[in-house]
């Protein structure tokens, strides 16, 4: 029970925070706070795919971009409102992601992998082709969001606020999501596929289902990415897209909700802060906190979080869902064995 | 909840965050952003990495100059700072840069954003947040054809339809029967160099007989070649960047077609582009410029040339002086300091006046040719050239140097 109250008490300030912070920063640094919580709902969608259910995508830079892109013409093309063009682009990455989810009932681990990449591969190109509607090489300019009058706020403080509750939305239905049965399914799919369908758990459905879901997130991540900037271009989702969001799951912690915004804070203002470091040099920066953060934190934050709250004594095995994520994709990593014992000791 | 709600509250009394963001441009008296007594801050955007990371040493030479400037004692006392940030050449970055410089670093002006596709990304914005987009380092004929819809953005070197129109020039009196085939990038560069070509010789017994294009991402351009060749044209306009400049001299050397060759600005670096394919391979190709080549023996004595060198082993030590970017570089920072120098009032509305009426001759560049801009009606800051044929082993001037501007016919 305490376990309980103290997690609401820690998403209590969190939200706090949150609403507080627009007030403090300038325009710029509020429109990173926004294209963060974007990068989130993203990564969240990630995490359900990765962290619970265990299929690996390295394709997600491909949603995010059809997202992005889906909102960004029916705003500007067809004057849908950008309230309105946030949940059509999550329909048509649902849609997509249900469709790349066909291959994953018959392609497991590096398989499903190589095909998730081939899609984020060509996902630049497919956009510098597709001229016509996406704008080619030049990109697309969508206009900035503008705060209704009686708000009294900037603008960047109003799309602040509206990514803020689409945020709090999304997190909230994926808490819902993976704490139910869903989630047991997913996380038992994860752990032994074969046992999950002698209990019963339909494999088909949730597999396909789980791709979907996962890659609506990141359309409508996407969307919201994009609307801060105002512009976007094929060069906005490279390859390297993918990556940071794998990478900000892990940093975040896999199978964690809250996990994903830590993951997508690190992966928009680490390597901003690399670069000033050293331009030459922010690649290196980068990969080298990367390496650093998985030696010291292989649980990723949340894993941090855990152990802290951990040191009081408290019911055992709530953490079991992360653990045995940590645990399963260490077992298949290549020297990942420094790792694998930190997680099996806690 | 209630104490969650008084929060928020409290909290939007704080303030707006535009307020403090600092983009709207300076309305009434005082000065503006990113300018004190003692200071002003420029921003810039370059790719430092990337494909196109060659042309960080143009924001080398620029800050070079700056500095050269600070040791003297800087612009009526004020210092100038110039912070650059990297955009690998991507639109998208280029845009998050431009908002991070205007309203976090709070620059009072933007100088020398490098790119055609990086500019277009971001004049609109900058436009809006009046803030000056001065001397673009990119020569699309964009930046001056529209003084009125985006009037705080200004190029710098000569745009490309003004260099197409002096090889048009060169043809008409040294070849006036010229039969020409084109080989051009399809892209805005391209297309804005050959329609300024195709423009300034109608009228005229100059043809274009033949015309080819290629994509940046081809990976040779041998079958164009051959078509070209096949016209039965007598003169070759190369519309290329580095990479296909080379590969189209390569090409021509090992066919028997002998054209004149006219080579455009961006393609013509000795170091980067004549030098791998065989100088011996180059002889005889035409080209125009604007500054003075600093590999070149030519200008070995001249004494701008001596201050630049001087300045860039002081201040640059890690850049290569010999390198035709820096020069470039130094070059435009000159203006940016005339620019700042003629500047009335510490505001950028002021400085947007000082540029658009500048007239002045920057040492490094040829001379004769000037920086000359007038408000609306001329938004081309340098539009002349002089022809340049390669012996061999360097390039040399010809004739006197072409005043050609992109707007009038």
């Amino acid at each position: 029970m305490t376990s309980k109250r103290l997690r609401l008490a820690a998403w209590g300030v969190v939200l706090v925070l949150a609403i507080v912070l627009p007030f403090f920063f300038n325009a710029y640094r509020v429109g990173q706070f926004t294209q963060a919580m974007a990068l989130g709902i993203a990564v969240l969608g990630l995490n359900l795919l990765v962290g619970y259910s265990g299929q690996i995508s390295l394709g997600h830079g491909a949603f995010f971009a059809l997202g992005a892109y889906t909102s960004a013409i029916a705003i500007v093309d067809l004057d849908v409102p950008y309230l309105l063009a946030l949940p059509l682009a999550g329909a048509v990455c649902a849609v997509a992601g249900f469709l790349l989810g066909l291959p994953a009932l018959r392609l497991r681990g590096l398989y499903l992998a190589l095909v998730t990449l081939g899609v984020a591969i060509a996902t630049p190109q497919v956009i510098k082709r597709a001229e016509g509607l996406t704008g080619g090489t030049q990109g697309m300019t969508v206009d900035k969001v503008t705060a209704p009058a009686w708000s009294g706020l900037a603008d960047d403080q109003w799309l602040y606020f509206v990514t803020l509750a689409v945020t709090a939305l999304m997190f909230v239905l994926a808490a819902f999501l993976v704490r139910g049965r869903v989630g047991r399914a997913l996380v038992a799919i994860r752990d032994n596929e074969i046992a999950a369908r002698t209990m019963g758990v339909d494999l088909a459905r949730f597999k396909t289902g789980t791709f979907a879901a996962s890659a609506m997130y990141a359309g409508v991540g996407g969307a919201l990415f994009t609307l801060p900037l105002g512009f976007l271009a094929p060069e906005s989702f490279p390859l390297a897209l993918s990556f940071a969001f794998l990478a900000a799951i892990v940093v975040g912690g896999l199978a964690t909700i809250a996990g994903a915004l830590f993951g997508a804070l690190f992966i928009e203002f680490v390597p901003v802060y690399a670069a000033d470091v050293d331009e030459a040099l922010a690649g290196v920066i980068y990969g080298g906190v990367l390496i650093l953060f998985m030696y010291l934190l292989p649980g990723g934050v949340m894993g941090l979080i855990r152990k802290i709250a951990s040191m009081k004594p408290r019911p055992r095995g709530s953490d079991d869902a992360q653990a045995g994520a940590v645990r399963r994709l260490g077992d298949r990593a290549a020297g990942g064995g420094a790792a694998r014992e930190r997680v099996r000791s806690q | 909840m209630i104490a969650l709600l008084a929060v928020a509250l409290l909290a939007s009394g704080c303030g707006r965050s535009d307020d403090e963001g600092g983009g709207g441009g300076g309305g009434g008296g005082g000065s503006d952003p990113g300018i004190t007594d003692k200071e002003i801050k420029l921003g810039g955007s370059y790719p430092f990495s990337g494909p196109a990371s060659a042309y960080r040493a143009i924001a080398d030479g620029a800050k070079a100059q700056f500095a050269y400037v600070n040791s003297q004692g800087g612009v009526d006392g004020r210092k100038i700072t110039f912070k650059t940030l990297d955009d690998a050449y991507e639109p998208p970055k280029a845009v998050a840069n431009a908002r991070r410089l205007i309203e976090q670093e709070r620059v009072f002006a933007l100088f020398n954003t490098l790119g055609t596709p990086n500019n277009l990304a971001i004049w609109d914005y900058v436009n809006q947040q009046k803030v000056p987009q001065a001397f673009v380092a990119t020569g699309a004929s964009n930046w001056g054809a529209d003084v009125a819809s985006h009037p705080y953005t200004t190029g710098w070197q000569p745009n490309y339809v003004t260099e197409a129109k002096i090889y048009a020039d060169y043809l008409k009196k040294n070849k006036g029967n010229a039969k020409v085939a084109v080989l051009y990038q399809n892209d805005g560069f391209g297309k804005d160099l050959l329609g300024g070509f195709e423009k300034a010789i109608e009228g005229s017994s100059v043809k274009v007989v033949a015309k080819e294009s290629y994509e940046v991402t081809d990976p040779t351009i041998t079958s164009q070649i051959r078509k070209l060749a096949g016209s039965g044209a007598d003169t070759f306009l190369n519309i290329t960047t580095p990479k296909f400049s080379a590969l189209a001299i390569a090409t021509i050397a090992k066919s028997d077609w002998r054209p004149l060759h006219i080579l455009n600005n961006v393609g013509a670096s000795k170091t980067l582009v004549l030098q791998p394919v065989g100088l011996g391979n180059a002889k005889g190709i035409i080209s125009a410029t604007y500054f003075k080549d600093p590999d070149s023996p030519e200008w070995a004595d001249d004494p701008a040339m001596k201050e630049y060198k001087d300045g860039m082993k002081k201040f640059a030590p890690r850049a290569n002086p010999n390198e035709a970017f820096c020069a470039y570089g130094w070059a435009a920072a000159a203006t940016m300091v005339e620019a700042l120098k003629n500047m009335k009032e510490p505001t950028r509305e002021s400085l947007m006046e000082s540029i658009r009426s500048i007239d002045t001759e920057i040492p490094l560049l040829l001379p004769g040719i000037k920086v000359q801009m007038d408000g609306e009606s001329d938004g081309y800051p340098i539009e002349a050239m002089q022809i340049m044929e390669f012996d061999g082993k360097n390039w040399q001037l010809q004739g006197d140097v072409i005043q050609a501007s992109a707007q009038n016919g």
